[in-house]
């Protein structure tokens, strides 16, 4: 054993003609919740599906538990809980779980009682009988965290997994992750929130055009590349009107669309001079981690998005 | 060869996650699978049959039934390998949440083939009780042998079919494939008269075809015509299944594992 659980050296994917993946390299320690941050089209979802054998590797190293990516005996270790919703409509709750459990070759009794385990851990014991197509989007996200569960994987891969869901939806989904990871699991995730990132994620990799743009601990990555305190400011006539305000003071100044940034080690003296005019609208908050996100990868609107 | 690395259990997974949908709405779909062909069988055998007499030496009611046994393994197995699973594969993604756990494509692709066979099996039993019932059956001896054959055309159906929905970018393509193919088996592979009737070219234009050899095959066990050659027949219908699965788990890699 190597202590990692996947390792990634030197990984390409071209895809007609058009590099996607542009060579990276990191390894996800067995226990983390690791993230992987992007704008669309960054290149997430591709390094997710060569993980999972979707997607064959052009060039480079690429293991799961030391086994080349392509080696999908490994599967019965790894739970999947894609962005889309793939769950059989046919089926209802309890019976998707235990079809899901056969792809496995998992004996019948020990599926069935580990289905009461997940519908409880997922709060859908009431649901079992339920048909798919009657539940809420949140219930149908959680029936698929526990339809990954069903094998009672070592890795958990996560694609955005609460996109679209309403924020009582998300927070359960947190912390069914957190006690995922309580219980020794390794996660990993792709999401452009960046609170869902800093919320879980152990470690993480903001990935831009096929590239990785830095990695590591989300307090770090704040500490690193952006001052401690923003104040973001609307209202400003206009780049010298924003200028002017912070004259004579320590500040970075930087906007999207007719919001300024300004970051500062101290932005207290911005804050009083904020106040002494009431056609601004501004809030004074600690940097977070969508400040890191927004400075690495550009504030401008992307295409693709 | 790489697609031919199936392990049992894996196809068998597949299989059963399609059984189980069928058995849902098994009732409904038993009834179709009666109901239509006691309508052929009841119209064309009898009507049709009425000033016909004899076809090849044989009651047409029997000439009949056999054909449309083969042509309805085709029609069965076509249908489920089309719709129903590019369904599966491009609308509900069920492939792609099998793909995560230990089963590979090929294994999907010969889980769809056997249930796809399967469902000719189910319906060309429907018809061969109507079949008896309406006396298109003359050799009880060897006619349950037409059972296993009616598995094996079903492979040979869905295998092609499933390469056609690996590659098919809706349900409209679906289209050509019946005009183009299943159509043209089914007025001139020896379902409703000859083969011998038809020009010299088109009589060996047939002998490709997989249709004819079910013909060739199921005919003779339920009627009191010779079998000849059943082990060409047998063999061109395994090719068919053969060739087609491999065709197929090429081509849904090449569209999912991209």
């Amino acid at each position: 054993m190597t202590g990692a659980v996947v390792r990634a050296k030197g990984v390409r994917k071209t895809f007609e003609n058009r590099e996607v993946i542009c060579g990276v390299d990191f390894d996800i320690r067995a226990g983390i919740c690791f993230g992987i941050l992007g704008p669309n089209g960054a290149g997430k979802t591709t390094l997710m599906r060569m993980l999972l054998g979707l997607s064959p590797v052009t060039e480079g190293d690429y293991t799961l538990f030391d086994q080349p990516v392509s080696e999908t005996s490994v599967h019965s270790r790894v739970g999947v809980v894609p962005q889309q919703d793939n769950l059989d409509p046919d089926f209802s709750v309890s019976l998707n779980l235990k079809v899901y459990a056969g792809y496995f070759g998992i004996a019948v009794a020990e599926a069935e009682s580990r289905i009461i385990e997940l519908l409880d851990f997922a709060a859908l014991s009431a649901r079992g009988n339920d048909q798919v197509s009657t539940l809420s989007g949140g219930m149908r996200r959680r029936l698929m965290v526990a339809r990954a569960l069903i094998n009672n994987p070592d890795l958990i891969v996560l694609d955005e997994p609460s996109t679209g869901l309403d924020p009582q939806a998300r927070h359960l989904i947190w912390q069914r992750l957190r006690s995922l990871k309580k219980q020794g699991k390794t996660l990993i995730l792709t999401t452009h929130y960046m609170e869902e990132a800093a919320e879980l994620c152990d470690e993480l990799i903001i990935l831009d055009h096929g590239k990785i743009l830095t990695s590591g601990a989300p307090r770090a990555l704040i500490a690193e590349h952006v001052e401690p305190e923003v104040v973001a400011i609307r209202g400003l006539s206009n780049e010298l009107d924003a200028v002017e305000l912070c004259e004579g003071l320590d500040i970075r100044l930087d906007h999207v669309g007719d919001t300024w940034f300004c970051y500062g080690i101290d932005a207290r003296p911005l804050v009083a001079r904020c106040s002494e005019r009431s056609e601004l609208i501004f809030i004074h908050r600690p940097a977070s981690l969508e400040d890191v996100f927004l400075k690495l990868t550009g504030r401008d609107m992307r295409e693709e998005a | 060869m790489k697609a031919f690395n199936l392990i049992p259990n894996h196809v068998l997974a597949v299989w059963r996650r399609n059984f189980l949908v069928w058995k849902k709405l098994a009732a409904v779909s038993m009834l179709g699978n009666f109901g239509d062909p006691f309508l052929y069988l009841l119209g064309l055998g009898y009507g049709l049959g009425h000033y016909i007499g004899e076809m090849g030496g044989i009651p047409y009611m029997a000439f009949l039934a056999s054909g449309i046994l083969c042509s309805s393994a085709m029609n069965t197995a076509t249908f489920e390998a089309l719709y129903s699973a590019f369904t599966r594969m491009n609308q509900q993604g069920t492939w792609e949440s099998i793909l995560a756990t230990p089963i590979r494509i090929q294994e999907i692709i010969a889980g769809e083939q056997m249930w796809a066979a399967t469902k000719s099996l189910i319906s060309g039993t429907a018809i061969f009780i109507v079949a008896g019932l309406l006396g298109g059956i003359q050799q009880w001896d060897t006619a349950l042998l037409a059972l296993p054959v009616i598995f094996l055309t079903g492979l040979a159906f869905a295998g092609p079919a499933l390469a056609i929905c690996a590659i098919s970018p809706s349900y409209d393509f679906f289209l050509y494939y019946f005009t183009l193919a299943v159509t043209p088996m089914f007025l001139f592979c020896g379902v409703f008269y000859p083969l011998d009737t038809l020009p010299a070219f088109a009589q060996l234009l047939a002998q490709v075809l997989p249709l004819t050899h079910a013909v060739a095959l199921i005919r003779p066990l339920l009627t009191e015509m010779p079998l000849t050659m059943p082990w060409l027949h047998v063999s061109v219908l395994a090719l068919y299944a053969a060739a087609g699965f491999t065709l197929a788990a090429h081509l849904a890699a090449r569209r999912l594992l991209r």
